[in-house]
C-alpha cells in the first residue's frame, strides 16, 4: 500500500535533509509545476484530486484555492499560512508530519504559492512543538540555500519567502480568522465572515490557510496524478489519512492508511483493541469537538462524505476512546472544562453557557446534581449550535456534549440520583 | 529599557513582517527569554520600542498561555490535563508532583527551582499522560519515572551552579 505522507518518515533517524530528500524524490512537483504547469492547472488538478482539507472541516482544497483572486487585477500581494496550531484535545498527526518530514511541508506550500499566487508564506506553529521548530527552521534554511525559496525559484518568475512563526499556546488561534488576527499581532479573536480569506484575510490581502496534513497532499498529487491519488482511497474520499487513536488501548498511535479505514479497523487491528480487562465503551473519531460514537457506528468509513451522511463528523481522524472503567460525566467534564477556558469570549453562549456547562458537569459529577440539570445542559449545548456564533468553537463544544448527554443519559441519571460518580477515580 | 540583545533579537523578527506591531508577540517572548517573565516594566519597554499601547500589548500577552505575567521558576513543568492524559491517569501524576514539590497548581516552590502549571493537550496524546518541562517534552508517565524526570532537573541545576563557581 501506498503510504506518500510517511514514506521519508522514520521517527529513530530524524528527518531527511535536502539532499536526501531530493534523492528521495523530493521537489520534484515543484519542478514541474513551476516548469511546465500554469497555476490555474495546479489548482484544477488539486480540484480534481478530490482532496479535502484536512483541518477537520473537510473543505474542498481546490475549491479553496481556487476562490483565490487571480489575474492582473488581482492583488499582486497574497499570503500563504500553514496552519500547524494542533492544539485539539486528541489530536497528534501534524506533529509527525512537522517533525518527521519537514521539507515534505515547505514543498507542499510551494505547490499551493505557486497555484495561489502567494509570495510570502507563514508556518504559523504551535508554541509547544519546539522539536518541529528546530527542524523547520533547519529545513527553511537549507531551502533557501538551493533556491527553493527566495527570488526567482528555478530560473523562474515564481519567488516565495517563508517565515516560522511560533505561536504562544491559544486553541481559539487554530481557527483561521483568528489565527489571522494572531499572525497581525493583535488579541487573536475570529473576524466576521465573510469577508472570507481568500478574498481578505492577513492586512487585508487574499490569504489561504491550509492544515499541514492537506498541504503534505499536495506535492503527491502533482507528481502522481489525479487517478492514482483516487484510488488511494478505500471509499468515496480521496488520498491517504493520518488516522489516530489514543486512550486505554493496547498500542496507542498513528498510521497513514487509506482515507474511509472504518473506526474498528482503527481500534481492533492498528490499536490492537482495548488493554486487557476493559471494554470498548464509545469514542470521539476526531477531536474534542466531535460526536460520541457508540459500537454501532464502529463500521462507519473514517472519511467526510460518509460521516457526513450520517449526520457526525470525522474532524482530525485522530479519535480518543472511552472504556467502561473511566467516567463518561467525568471525560464530558474535561472537554468541556477545556472549551471553557478557551472560548475567546466574544459571543454569549460560548463565553457564559460553556461556563454554566462547566459548573453544572462539575456538579453533578460531585453527586450534587439536580434532575433538572439534564434539560439544562441539553438546552445550552442547543444554544451553542452551528449558527448563532462568531466560530465553530462552540459548535465544536456542543459536538460531545449532546450526543453525550444522549448516549450516557443512564449514567447521567445514575450520578444525579444516587448523589456520587460510581466509577473510581 | 531593552538591552542591545533584546532590540536586535526583535529587530530579527520585525523583518518579517509589513507591520513591526505584527513582531509583538515575539517581542514578548524574547523578553521573556531574557528575564524569566514580562515584568510591567518590560511591557512597558517592548510598547515603547513597537509603537503601540501598552493596554493593547498587555491584552495580547495576556491572551497567551506562554508568556508569564509574573516571576516563575527557574523550570516551568506544564501538565497536560486534558481528555487522553485525563483517561490515562493525570490526576495521579499531578498529585506525585504536587508531592515531590510540595506545591500545587499555579505556585512555586521555595527555592524558586520549580512552577507547576497546567497545559491543554500537548499534542502527544498518544503517549499520554505528558508534560513539559521548559521546552522538554516528557511522554508515557507513570509514578515512578516522574519522580526520576523531576529529579534530572534537581541534579542539572546542581550541575550548573558548580560550574558557575
Ligand atoms: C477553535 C478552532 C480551532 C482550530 N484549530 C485548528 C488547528 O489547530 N489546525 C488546523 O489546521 N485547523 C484548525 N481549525 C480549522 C481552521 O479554521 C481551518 O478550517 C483549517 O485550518 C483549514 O485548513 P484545511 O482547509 O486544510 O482543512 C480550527 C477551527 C476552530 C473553530
Ligand atoms: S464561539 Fe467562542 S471562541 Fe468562537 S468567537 Fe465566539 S466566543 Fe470566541
Ligand atoms: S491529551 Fe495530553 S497530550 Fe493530548
Amino acid at each position: 500500500m501506498d503510504k506518500p505522507l510517511t514514506k521519508n518518515i522514520q521517527l529513530e533517524r530524524g528527518p531527511l535533509n535536502i539532499d536526501d530528500y531530493i534523492k528521495a524524490g523530493g521537489y520534484l512537483s515543484v519542478q514541474k509545476a513551476v516548469k511546465s504547469m500554469a497555476p490555474s492547472e495546479v489548482t484544477k488538478t488539486v480540484l480534481e484530486s478530490g482532496l479535502m482539507g484536512r483541518g477537520g472541516a473537510g473543505v474542498s482544497t481546490g475549491f479553496k484555492m481556487g476562490a483565490v483572486p487571480m489575474g492582473e487585477h488581482a492583488s499582486k500581494i497574497k499570503y500563504l499560512i500553514a496552519n500547524a496550531d494542533e492544539m485539539e484535545p486528541g489530536t497528534f498527526k501534524d506533529r509527525l508530519l512537522l517533525e518527521g518530514d519537514p521539507h515534505q511541508l515547505i514543498e507542499g506550500m510551494l505547490i499551493s504559492a505557486y497555484a495561489i499566487g502567494a509570495t510570502t508564506a507563514y508556518i504559523f506553529l504551535r508554541g509547544e512543538y519546539k522539536l518541529a521548530q528546530k527542524r523547520l527552521e533547519a529545513s527553511v534554511a537549507q531551502a533557501y540555500a538551493e533556491n527553493y525559496l527566495g527570488q526567482n525559484i528555478l530560473g523562474s518568475n515564481f519567488s516565495l519567502n517563508l517565515y516560522v512563526h511560533m505561536s504562544a499556546g491559544r486553541y481559539i488561534c487554530g481557527e483561521e480568522t483568528a489565527l489571522i488576527n494572531a499572525l497581525e499581532g493583535k488579541r487573536a479573536t475570529p473576524r466576521a465572515k465573510p469577508p472570507f480569506p481568500p478574498i481578505s484575510g492577513l492586512w487585508g490581502k487574499p490569504t489561504l490557510v491550509q492544515n499541514v496534513e492537506t498541504l503534505c497532499n499536495l506535492p503527491h498529487i502533482i507528481n502522481h496524478g489525479v487517478p492514482w491519488y483516487k484510488a488511494l482511497g478505500k471509499g468515496v474520499d480521496a488520498g491517504t489519512k493520518i488516522y489516530g487513536v489514543s486512550g486505554k488501548v493496547k498500542r496507542p498511535g498513528a498510521w497513514e492508511l487509506p482515507m474511509g479505514t472504518t473506526a474498528r479497523e482503527l481500534l481492533e487491528v492498528h490499536a490492537g483493541g482495548m488493554k486487557e480487562g476493559l471494554q470498548f465503551k464509545a469514542l470521539l473519531p476526531g477531536g474534542a469537538s466531535t460526536d460520541f460514537w457508540g459500537s454501532d457506528r464502529l463500521d462507519t468509513p473514517m472519511d467526510f462524505s460518509s460521516t457526513a451522511k450520517i449526520g457526525t463528523r470525522m474532524g482530525t481522524g485522530t479519535m480518543i476512546v472511552l472504556d467502561d472503567k473511566t467516567c463518561p460525566i467525568g471525560m464530558i467534564l474535561n472537554l468541556e472544562r477545556f472549551f471553557k477556558q478557551e472560548s475567546c469570549g466574544w459571543c454569549t453562549p460560548c463565553r457564559d453557557g460553556l461556563s454554566w456547562i462547566a459548573e453544572t458537569l462539575t456538579a453533578i459529577e460531585n453527586g450534587e446534581g439536580q434532575t433538572q440539570d439534564i434539560s439544562i445542559l441539553a438546552r445550552h449545548a442547543r444554544l451553542l449550535g452551528p449558527g448563532s456564533t462568531f466560530c465553530a468553537l462552540a459548535p465544536g463544544a456542543a459536538s460531545p456534549l449532546q450526543t453525550g448527554l444522549s448516549r450516557f443519559k443512564e449514567e447521567f441519571e445514575q450520578h444525579i440520583l444516587t448523589k456520587k460518580c460510581p466509577y473510581q477515580h | 529599557m531593552l538591552s542591545t540583545e533584546e532590540t536586535h533579537e526583535i529587530d530579527l523578527e520585525i523583518k518579517k513582517f509589513p507591520y513591526k506591531q505584527s513582531a509583538c508577540l515575539e517581542a514578548l517572548a524574547i523578553v521573556q527569554h531574557h528575564r524569566g517573565y514580562v515584568s510591567n516594566e518590560a511591557l512597558k519597554a517592548v510598547a515603547q520600542y513597537l509603537e503601540m499601547s501598552e493596554t493593547e500589548l498587555d491584552g495580547i500577552g495576556t491572551f497567551y498561555n506562554l508568556i508569564y505575567r509574573k516571576p516563575v521558576g527557574e523550570n516551568v513543568i506544564r501538565i497536560c490535563d486534558s481528555v487522553s492524559c485525563w483517561i490515562l491517569g493525570y490526576e495521579k501524576i499531578k498529585a506525585k508532583i504536587k508531592n515531590e514539590l510540595g506545591i500545587d497548581l499555579g505556585q512555586t516552590t521555595p527555592d524558586n527551582r520549580f512552577t507547576l502549571l497546567p497545559t491543554q493537550c500537548l499534542g502527544t496524546c498518544d503517549h499520554a499522560p505528558a508534560l513539559m518541562i521548559g521546552d522538554d517534552l516528557h511522554r508515557d508517565l507513570d509514578e515512578n519515572n516522574v519522580v526520576q524526570i523531576l529529579k534530572s532537573y534537581q541534579e542539572k541545576r546542581v550541575v550548573k551552579d558548580t560550574i558557575d563557581g
